[in-house]
């Protein structure tokens, strides 16, 4: 079995992709707003990446 | 306040209405959806559950066994293993095949079991939501 190798930021964004997705299916109602609920959950995933990797390179400098 | 209590929470339905389609979506990640006539929904959760489980392999995730001792030892150990066998046929089948990768430092690593548990967890999900679906609690 070939062995994957994933950097931080790539992993975090799969992980946030899909628990999006799932989070999105389960939660909500109506299609529209299943979309609406996975992409925002997604933006906020991806905006914490964001924001917790300049933290973190802003405090190790 | 018990009243409006008692009107959120409407008694469990028979178990016959709801335990097939919920054993079937521990089983079979997104079973329970397609029973129910869900079937993108189902699709998506299955796809979901596969994938990061298979990241998780391929990541040489650890699969957590129950282990006793301190208090947070085995907190992690038994919750990590629950979370892991709550993959269903996939975590079998990952056993059944002899994969069993060790407990190393590394963050690919750690990644990869974060991945398994999640996977397991996203299943958990998805049985609660065919337990509503087929308890006719939402549609």
């Amino acid at each position: 079995m070939p062995k994957m190798n994933l950097s931080h930021f790539e992993a975090t964004l799969l992980f946030a992709l899909f628990c999006s997705a799932v989070l999105g299916v389960v939660s909500k109602t109506t299609d529209k707003e299943r979309l609406r609920y996975g992409l925002r959950s997604f933006a906020y995933f991806a905006g914490t990446v964001f924001g917790l990797g300049w933290l973190m390179y802003l405090g190790h400098r | 306040m018990s009243e409006k209590t008692a009107q959120s929470y409407p008694p469990l339905p028979p178990l016959k209405q709801w335990l097939l389609p919920v054993l079937l979506a521990w089983v079979i990640p997104g079973g329970g959806h397609f029973m129910l006539k869900r079937h993108y929904r189902g699709a998506i959760l299955a796809g979901s559950v596969l994938i990061m489980f298979v990241l998780g392999l391929l990541m040489r995730g650890y699969m957590f066994e129950p282990m006793s001792g301190d208090l947070l030892t085995t907190i992690i150990y038994t919750g990590g293993f629950i979370a892991d066998m709550s993959a269903g046929v996939l975590y079998f089948m990952a056993k059944w095949f002899g994969y069993a990768a060790p407990d190393i430092a590394g963050h690919t690593v750690d990644y990869g079991t974060k991945f398994l548990v999640a996977a397991g967890l996203f299943n958990i999900l998805a049985m609660v939501d065919a337990f509503e679906i087929a308890s006719g609690r939402k549609q």
